[in-house]
């Protein structure tokens, strides 16, 4: 009972929450890139929020059912068909065995997550059972999908169905996006730039360039300056940390970041909005617009207070819907 | 044998071994700042010196913030002088009442550093790590030796005379930024970092000596590589080195090199 992968995509891995506890060893969380993805898709199959799903790109890969399961796709919408039939984004789908899973084409976002009933079966290291292409370890034998990959599912689902059928209810995800600017904490360097860097920071956009990846967004944008030259010593960095590089321009760190850096630290995305900044392609722009931090501690919190109010919805609805029969 | 570590005695004076000349003291708390590093992780910085005396009372707050081992921290990172804490936000902000999960936190860190006097410090370990420093392993040593007028055995002598403290672990997993070097052998980073450094290269780049654990890219000068592997994804704990560690450099033979290499113990 499982996957098969008829065709690979450009990036496909299984991820989770992330690895954490090891960053004092240089080993980064690597966890998925879209948090919030993550957990609606999991939410929707009523699996723990941080359970393993995979985590695709466009192009996105070619997937075959060998058995029934309950699917839910979140995040990048890549025009998802079941044997040429569109499917809805947050929806839950059953699936009926011998199903194939594809992608059309990329209609918006970057990165699209597949949940299953369960979960996957996934390598565990260090506590957790993201990828780490590094180390060549958790996920999928510590690599990206391949073609011929089998991927199994880690508990049975014995609700056979003839065809596919989409579940009538759907999870509304445009609160957990917030539109618009992309809230930046100010980092400990932010006052030290000169006062035409800071009309940038705060006005400008920036472009996301070709060579960005899990790693970090390179971004391009009027060159910046600090007033006064400062020598940073390597210190621990997050997600989201966004540095000023020698030649003026800066780079967001993301899921799979150094773990310390010594760049100047400008500012820090604020957690709300880096499932956003998750679904950015290479050639979008952002805008920043700095926050307190007691802002981006409520933002946060109605973020995760939505994802909780989500959660006990689906929970019931799927227990109804999976019971009654 | 190689690689195996011996404990050093418990106690303050675990930072302050008379081969370091350190003057190490923990009763009194480095001026600090501690400031945001995103709104799930925070920041204490004590300033912006690769200095033995700071060094050790980072580790001392690192080892005592693990063995506190506070519900809703995810990682504490240690480095030159700053300790950064990546936290659950949603968590602490139940334990925060009305506050900020931030000023929680900072609070936190605050108690935790006036309370480290009262408390023993971890044992230090020490690591006897071989190095090969054969012109065919060691591609930047002979112009540095140039550079600086000194024939290969004295530059040897000078790197491996003193253990090194594991200041922090950074830039890929298990990559042990150790110092400080003796300032007869201090030497800036290559203008334009090599696409390629084997696994196991020494380097050395300002007053930093440190190994690559991995191939990869890199900027540092290379001086000598280890046989030893420093990377076991295997291992509860899969890097050589961790952070507060004193590393004691051995020269050995090409020949001693690959024997080691070949038939790793």
């Amino acid at each position: 009972m499982g996957i098969r992968v008829i065709k690979s995509g450009m990036a496909d891995s299984l991820r989770d929450a992330g690895r954490f506890g090891f960053q004092h060893l240089g080993i980064p969380p690597s966890g998925a890139m879209d948090n919030v993805a993550l957990q609606v898709a999991n939410i929707l199959v009523g699996n723990p929020a941080g359970a393993v799903v995979l985590e695709m790109h466009f192009p996105a890969p070619q997937l075959e059912f060998n058995s029934p399961t309950l699917m839910a796709l979140s995040g990048a919408d890549f025009q998802a068909t079941m044997d040429g039939v569109e499917l809805p984004l947050n929806q839950p789908v059953l699936v009926s065995t011998g199903s194939v899973l594809k992608f059309v084409k990329p209609l918006s976002g970057a990165r699209c997550y597949l949940a299953v009933k369960g979960s996957f079966e996934a390598d565990e290291w260090l506590g957790s059972k993201t990828t780490n292409e590094f180390a060549e370890r958790g996920g999928f034998q510590g690599r990206n999908l391949q073609k011929g990959d089998w991927l199994a599912f880690a508990k049975p689902f014995s609700y056979e169905v003839e065809e596919s059928a989409v579940m009538p209810w759907t999870a509304n995800v445009r609160e957990l996006y917030p539109q618009g600017p992309c809230y930046l904490i100010s980092g400990a360097e932010y006052e030290l730039l000169d006062d035409a860097s800071k009309q940038c920071l705060n006005h400008e956009p920036f472009q996301i360039a070709l060579n960005s990846n899990r790693m970090g967004y390179r971004l391009q944008s009027a060159p910046m300056h600090l007033g006064e030259y400062k020598e940073c010593l390597s210190s621990g960095v997050d997600f989201g940390t966004l540095q000023l590089l020698p030649d003026a321009q800066t780079i967001l760190l993301m899921a799979d970041h150094q773990t310390t850096a010594g760049y100047p630290r400008l500012g820090h995305v604020a957690s709300v909005s880096l499932p956003s900044l998750a679904q950015l392609n290479a050639g979008d722009s952002i805008s920043f617009q700095l926050i307190e931090m007691a802002t981006a501690e409520s933002l946060f919190a109605a973020q995760e207070k939505h994802l909780r109010q989500l959660k006990n919805a689906c929970n019931f609805r799927l227990q109804e819907y999976l019971s009654n029969d | 044998m190689y690689g195996i570590e011996k404990n050093v005695e418990p106690k303050i004076a675990a930072f302050s071994s008379d081969n370091l000349r350190l003057t190490c003291s923990v009763e009194k708390p480095f001026p600090y700042r501690i400031y945001p590093i995103g709104d799930q992780a925070i920041t204490i910085d004590f300033g912006n010196l690769i200095k033995d005396e700071i060094n050790a009372q980072v580790m001392a707050l690192f080892y005592w913030l693990k063995e506190e081992n506070l519900h809703g921290i995810k990682d504490i990172i240690p480095a030159y002088a700053s300790i950064s804490l990546v936290y659950d936000g949603a968590l602490i902000r139940k334990w925060a009442g009305h506050g900020l999960a931030y000023q929680y936190m900072e609070q936190y860190l605050t108690n935790a550093l006036q309370q480290l006097d009262l408390l023993a410090l971890p044992s230090t370990r020490e690591l006897l790590i071989p190095v090969c420093y054969h012109q065919s392993l060691a591609p930047d040593l002979k112009g540095l030796c140039e550079e600086k007028k000194m024939d290969l055995d004295e530059f040897v002598a000078i790197h491996t005379a003193n253990p090194y403290r594991v200041y922090m672990i950074g830039f890929l997993p298990g990559f042990a930024y150790m110092g400080s070097l003796d300032e007869r052998i201090v030497a800036p980073r290559k203008r334009t970092p090599r696409t390629h450094v084997a696994a196991g290269s020494v380097g050395i780049a300002g007053v930093q000596t440190g190994i690559y654990p991995f191939a990869s890219p890199g900027g540092w000068q290379l001086i000598g590589q280890t046989p030893l592997s420093l990377f076991n994804a295997n291992a509860g704990v899969p890097t050589l080195f961790q952070p507060g560690d004193l590393v004691q450099f051995e020269p050995i033979s090409i020949d001693q090199f690959y024997q080691l290499k070949n038939n790793p113990s």
